[in-house]
C-alpha cells in the first residue's frame, strides 16, 4: 500500500498547528474559556438534514452516537453558569464526503453570553481576518431574502409554490416524480448565489427564513425571520451562527418536527436529548453561538482546492 | 428498470434525463452545514454531445440509461448506414450518419471502434486513438528538406486531410492521432 502517507504536506500540518495556536490566543485574550465535551453520547441531533454515526456500545445497551456538533453539551455548560466558552473538537457526520466534506472534521464552536447576533458577527469577522490574511476588507452583509431576490429575481416571501418549482427548473434542479418541495429553496439559494459569492471578499448572510431557523431564536420584530447567519469566503460556508433559542418548549417542538420529517422520509428518528432540554428548563443565559469549520478555514487560508489537502488522513486514507 | 442513487454518482455513469441518455462527467457533493444536501453534476447528452449542469437532491434515484460500450469491427458503408460487427458474437449493428459523425474521417474496413449502444442501437462511434492510413494525394516535398518545418496538406484514403511534414510522400502510410487530427509519424513497417 502506497497511501499510508499523510495527504497534507508537513508544511500544511505545521500551518494547521499555527492556526490552532492563533485561535487559542484569540479566545484567551478575550477571556473565553476553552472546554472539552464528549464526542460520544446517548443522544443525537434530530436535525433531518444531518446524519449521526451510530456506535454500538455493549450488546444489551442503547446505541450511542458520535456527535455532529458539541452544541448540546456546550449549552448545558452555559446553563450551569460557565460564561462564554469555546471548543476545538472533532465532529462526525455520516454520508458527507466531497471536495469540501470529510465525515470527520475539526470544528471550532463558541458561545458568547450577552452577545446579540450582530455582536457575534463582528467577532466572527475579527477572527476570520486574523486566520485568513487575504480577507482585507469587511464582509458584504446581506439578508437571506435580499440575496435570494437579487440573484433569482423572485421575492421569496410572496412567491407561490409554483413559482418556486418553476425557478428550480430554471436552475437545473431535477425533480423526478413526486419530488417534495422540502429543500428546494435551499438548493436554489446555493446555486443562484454561488457566482456572486465568489466575487465578494467575504459574505455574511443573515436573517434566514424561519423555516430554516434550526436552533436560532426568531426575530422579536418579525417572526418570519430567524436570528441565524452564515459566513462565506469564496462561496464556501465557513461558519453558521445563531442568537440562541432558549425556550425549552419551542426547542422540544422543533426536535419533534425534525423527527417527524425523519419518519416521513423513512429514516431513523433520533433520541431527544432530555439532559439538554432539562438544562434549558433551568435557564440558558441570553447568548449567541457559532460553529466554524477549521479544515475549510485552513484550506482557504492556503488556497487549496479541496479539504483533503489540509487533512493528515482524510477518507479514504483514514 | 435499473436506477442509480445519487450516492452512486461518479464520472462515466450513464443516466436518463428528459428521455435522453446522458453520461456523468463530474459530480460534486454539496451540503450546507444545516440544510439540504445535493449533488451538482455536469452531464453530457450522448445524442447531441451537449454538456449541461444539473442538480439532484441527495438520496434521490435516477433511471439508469441502458448504454454500453462495445469494441466492434467496422465492416462497410452501404451508402446510408455504417455496418459494424461484434468480433466475438458476430452480431452486426448498423450505425446512422449522426452516430458515426466525424469518425468517418478516420476509419477503414476491419478497424476496431468503440461503439456506444443505447437500447441496443449505436448511438456514437469512436475511432481508435491512433490509426494508420495511406496518403492518396499530396504535393511532392521540396528536395533536401528532411525536417518538415512548415508541413503541407495530405489527403488520406478515408478522405480526411491532415498536415504532414514536407518529406512525406504519396502512397506512404502514416500514423494519425484521431483526437486531434494530427500527424504523429510515418507508420513503421509492420
Amino acid at each position: 500500500m502506497s497511501d499510508w502517507r499523510p495527504c497534507a504536506s508537513l508544511g500544511m500540518l505545521r500551518d494547521r498547528a499555527e492556526l490552532l495556536a492563533i485561535i487559542r490566543k484569540f479566545f484567551s485574550e478575550r477571556q473565553v474559556l476553552e472546554v472539552d465535551t464528549p464526542a460520544l453520547a446517548s443522544a443525537a441531533n434530530p436535525d433531518a438534514s444531518i446524519e449521526s454515526i451510530k456506535a454500538a456500545a455493549g450488546s444489551d445497551t442503547e446505541p450511542l452516537f458520535l456527535q455532529t456538533s458539541p452544541e448540546f453539551f456546550m449549552k448545558r455548560l452555559l446553563c450551569a453558569g460557565s460564561g462564554s466558552i469555546y471548543q476545538l473538537c472533532h465532529v462526525f457526520r455520516n454520508d458527507e464526503q466531497g471536495r469540501n466534506h470529510n465525515p470527520e472534521f475539526t470544528m471550532l464552536e463558541w458561545y458568547r453570553t450577552g452577545f446579540g447576533m450582530f455582536d457575534l458577527i463582528d467577532e466572527v469577522e475579527a477572527l476570520m481576518s486574523l486566520l485568513i490574511p487575504a480577507i482585507d476588507k469587511p464582509a458584504t452583509r446581506i439578508t437571506y431574502h435580499a440575496l435570494f431576490e437579487q440573484t433569482t429575481g423572485v421575492d421569496l416571501r410572496s412567491a407561490s409554490r409554483e413559482e418556486i418549482r418553476a425557478l428550480a427548473g430554471e436552475f437545473g434542479i431535477v425533480m423526478p416524480g413526486n419530488h417534495p418541495d422540502e429543500g428546494l429553496v435551499e438548493m436554489i439559494f446555493n446555486i443562484a448565489t454561488a457566482s456572486w459569492m465568489k466575487q465578494q471578499p467575504a459574505v455574511v448572510v443573515y436573517h434566514f427564513p424561519a423555516s430554516q431557523a434550526s436552533l436560532a431564536m426568531l426575530s422579536p420584530d418579525d417572526p418570519g425571520l430567524a436570528l441565524r447567519f452564515e459566513y462565506y469566503v469564496d462561496g464556501i460556508e465557513l461558519a453558521n451562527g445563531f442568537q440562541e433559542l432558549a425556550d425549552p418548549r419551542e426547542q422540544r417542538r422543533r426536535f419533534e418536527i425534525e423527527n417527524a420529517r425523519r419518519r416521513n422520509r423513512g429514516v431513523q428518528t433520533m433520541p431527544i436529548d432530555e439532559h439538554f432540554l432539562a438544562a434549558l428548563e433551568h435557564g440558558l443565559p441570553a447568548c449567541s453561538g457559532v460553529a466554524a469549520g477549521v479544515d475549510r478555514i485552513l484550506m482557504i487560508r492556503n488556497r487549496q482546492p479541496d479539504i483533503a489537502s489540509v487533512m493528515a488522513f482524510p477518507f479514504p486514507r483514514a | 428498470m435499473a436506477t442509480y442513487n445519487t450516492n452512486e454518482f461518479r464520472g462515466g455513469l450513464k443516466i436518463m434525463l428528459d428521455g435522453d441518455p446522458y453520461s456523468i462527467i463530474e459530480n460534486e457533493f454539496v451540503k450546507p452545514g444545516k440544510g439540504q444536501a445535493f449533488n451538482r453534476v455536469k452531464v453530457r447528452n450522448l445524442k447531441t454531445g451537449r454538456v449541461i449542469e444539473k442538480t439532484f437532491r441527495s438520496g434521490e434515484s435516477v433511471d439508469a440509461a441502458d448504454v454500453m460500450d462495445l469494441s466492434l469491427q467496422y465492416l462497410y458503408n452501404d451508402g446510408e448506414y455504417w455496418h459494424f460487427m461484434d468480433p466475438d458474437s458476430f452480431e452486426q449493428y448498423q450505425a446512422s450518419k449522426t452516430a458515426v459523425g466525424d469518425t468517418v474521417n478516420w476509419i477503414k474496413e476491419q478497424d476496431l471502434c468503440s461503439v456506444t449502444l443505447w437500447n441496443g442501437h449505436p448511438l456514437s462511434v469512436e475511432a481508435p486513438n491512433f490509426v494508420t492510413l495511406k496518403i492518396v494525394e499530396t504535393d511532392p516535398g521540396l528536395k533536401g528538406d528532411t525536417s518538415g518545418g512548415g508541413g503541407k496538406p495530405a489527403t488520406l484514403e478515408t478522405g480526411a486531410v491532415v498536415r504532414v511534414p514536407l518529406f512525406v510522400q504519396i502512397d506512404e502510410v502514416i500514423k494519425v492521432d484521431t483526437r486531434t487530427g494530427e500527424y504523429v509519424s510515418r507508420a513503421k513497417d509492420e
